[in-house]
């Protein structure tokens, strides 16, 4: 699995910097912030050959033609001379920039930080369980505070703020993606069905919180979800236009014989290791479910609507209609869901306590203490879930200076709890304050700024980055391109199997062969 | 301090859609709960400190580009 993540940007006090360039100057700042990066003397090219966004799930292909020009995500991004000059880029008397800016760069952990529409993303490095999900998600939002110091730090440049949220409330929203590996002979359509009532119902456990409703904001009130009124479509292949709760972008990044990728658009981005663990444990609890036939079938009358009731019924009363008739309350469907999730690892074996596989009994203990508390005292969990510890303060707001929720101090306070900087950010100054629960160390994030999964192909991306940096031309989830030294042809390795490339296959070979010839000889002689 | 601007300025009465909201009041027994409120007057304090200066100004620059 894998986590993306697209911060919103702003340069506060102007709006004269175009959004890309700001986001440009965010990865150029990183590549100066990271030794390794710098001595490459540039960026790494994103390998787009196995890129497709426009293949559907459901069997067939959008015609090019036909396709949103924001879905075509298979090509280079072009900053042109002329918009950069447009847009301000003229800061290149420090030795900032020279030539084109950076739009794509892949990391030493195995993640890739690039541009993506108008956005820095920050694309985890493929893990195997939820707490590792977490531990770099969060190495992301370290990565990101580097580049706003880098910035910072830089004569000329604009101060350019980042904030881990999913929409600007003026009708703009920008993602945060989760990705799951998949079997490919799971039908699409069990998929759908198995997982829609899940999503529905998910921001329970792992909303952000938001201050306003509807597309713009205007709608008073707060919400579970940064993400729920965004959403138009029950299933398709947008994510950018029509947004549907289950997307059917198929590309797998992998054997495509084998596997799919599961790209699911509808999480918001979590500060808090509570909500982002269990958005990770619990969806990929319930897509075991779904590929063995275990999934409780629960069907809304209508998803998209009660996607959005349910993210704004943050006092948890109403009830939602479904297919058969029955009434039943979010929480009610979570409980179905994790039941069947209990009685499914106990049948398999996975949560076993000594011979399990070391997460799932984990995520099902978190899940039903926190099912337990939302029907007992939501507010008891303000120190876990993040919609829940948003609201807390934004009540404690109100309370001690009787605010409405139109007041734009509690707008800003919804922004600000987003924002990365320690400093600044209130989700941070909650967490230094003891308020809010840890699942991961810091020590182990700041790790995963550098290093990456073990247990993972993205352990030899990583590492090919650190060893082999100046020599790596290009990268993707599934291959890593080689210039050689001396030689005319390029050298491109594929790393089509997720869960190979891994330290205990390949790791002695990083370890023994510290020149790019020898290691590439060795490798492709068969070590992997 | 930023916050008194806005003080008393928007009158609940006239807000009759806006929900009313309970104050928390979190159950006794819960570890949780305590670590989560208590003497959170100090850190409303502290966060006042921190907050952007000129609230409305900050949110309605905060505009961004279209994203997935």
């Amino acid at each position: 699995m894998g986590a993306e993540t697209e911060y919103g940007i702003h340069a506060p006090g102007t709006q004269e910097f175009n959004a890309t360039w700001l986001s440009a100057q965010v990865v150029h700042a990183y590549s100066r912030e990271t030794s390794h990066r710098a001595s490459a003397g540039g960026e790494t090219r994103w390998d787009y050959t196995d890129e497709d966004p426009l293949a559907d799930a459901r069997g067939w292909s959008m015609p090019r033609a036909a396709a949103d020009p924001s879905q075509l995500t298979d090509s280079e991004p072009i900053l042109t001379a002329a918009q950069i000059a447009l847009e301000g880029g003229d800061v290149g008397d420090h030795g900032w920039n020279t030539g084109a800016p950076m739009m794509n760069m892949v990391l030493g952990n195995g993640a890739r930080l690039y541009v993506d529409h108008a956005h820095p993303e920050y694309s985890s490095p493929e893990v195997s369980n939820p707490l590792d999900a977490v531990r770099w998600d969060a190495a992301g939002d370290l990565v990101a505070l580097a580049a706003v110091r880098r910035i910072a730090a830089t004569p000329g440049m604009p101060g350019i703020n980042l904030y881990k949220n999913n929409t600007d409330n003026k009708s703009v929203s920008y993602g945060s993606h989760e990705n799951y590996l998949m079997p490919r002979s799971v039908p699409f359509k069990d998929i759908v069905s198995g997982l829609t009532a899940f999503f529905v119902t998910r921001a329970l456990m792992c909303g952000a919180g938001r201050v306003g409703r509807g597309q713009d904001g205007s709608g008073l009130g707060f919400q579970l979800s940064q993400r729920a009124d965004f959403f138009e479509a029950e299933v398709g292949l947008e994510t950018t236009i029509r947004r549907p709760i289950i997307n059917t972008r198929d590309e797998p990044h992998a054997t495509a014989t084998k596997y799919r990728r599961l790209h699911v658009i509808i999480g918001d981005a979590n500060l808090c290791q509570v909500s982002n663990f269990l958005k990770f444990g619990t969806t990929a609890l319930v897509l075991d479910m779904i590929e063995h036939g275990s999934a409780p079938m629960i069907e809304f009358a209508d998803p998209v609507a009660t996607l959005q009731a349910v993210s704004h019924d943050w006092e948890l009363k109403e009830l939602h209609l479904l297919n058969n008739g029955e009434l039943v309350s979010a929480l009610e469907v979570q409980w179905r869901y994790l039941h069947a999730a209990k009685e499914h690892c106990a049948t398999n074996g996975s949560s076993h306590p000594e011979t399990g596989d070391g997460h799932s009994a984990q995520v099902l203990a978190k899940w039903e203490e926190v099912l337990t508390a939302l029907g007992e005292d939501p507010m008891s969990l303000a120190g876990q879930l993040e919609w829940v510890a948003k609201l807390n303060l934004l009540q404690q707001y109100r309370l001690r200076d009787t605010m409405d929720w139109d007041d734009p101090r509690l707008g800003l306070i919804d922004l600000q709890w987003s924002d990365i900087r320690p400093e600044k950010g209130l989700y941070y100054k909650l967490l230094a304050h003891g308020r809010i629960e840890r699942m991961v160390s810091d020590e182990s994030i700041a790790a995963a700024v550098l290093q990456p999964p073990t247990d993972t192909r993205a352990y030899f991306r990583g590492r090919c980055i650190q060893n082999f940096g100046p020599h790596v031309v290009g990268a993707s989830w599934d291959s890593v391109i080689f210039e050689l030294p001396q030689q005319r042809s390029l050298q491109r390795v594929s790393t089509k199997e997720p869960l190979r490339g891994t330290e205990a296959l390949t790791g002695d070979l990083f370890r023994t062969h510290t020149e790019l010839p020898d290691f590439l000889a060795a490798l492709l002689a068969g070590g992997n | 301090m930023a916050s008194q601007e806005q003080k008393n300025v928007s009158s609940r009465a006239e807000e009759e859609h806006v929900d009313e909201l309970p104050v928390p009041t979190p159950a006794p027994d819960s570890a949780a709960a305590q670590v989560a409120t208590s003497g959170l007057d100090d850190l409303l304090d502290e966060i006042d400190g921190v907050l952007e200066v000129n609230a409305e100004e900050f949110v309605r620059g905060f505009v961004q580009k279209g994203g997935q």
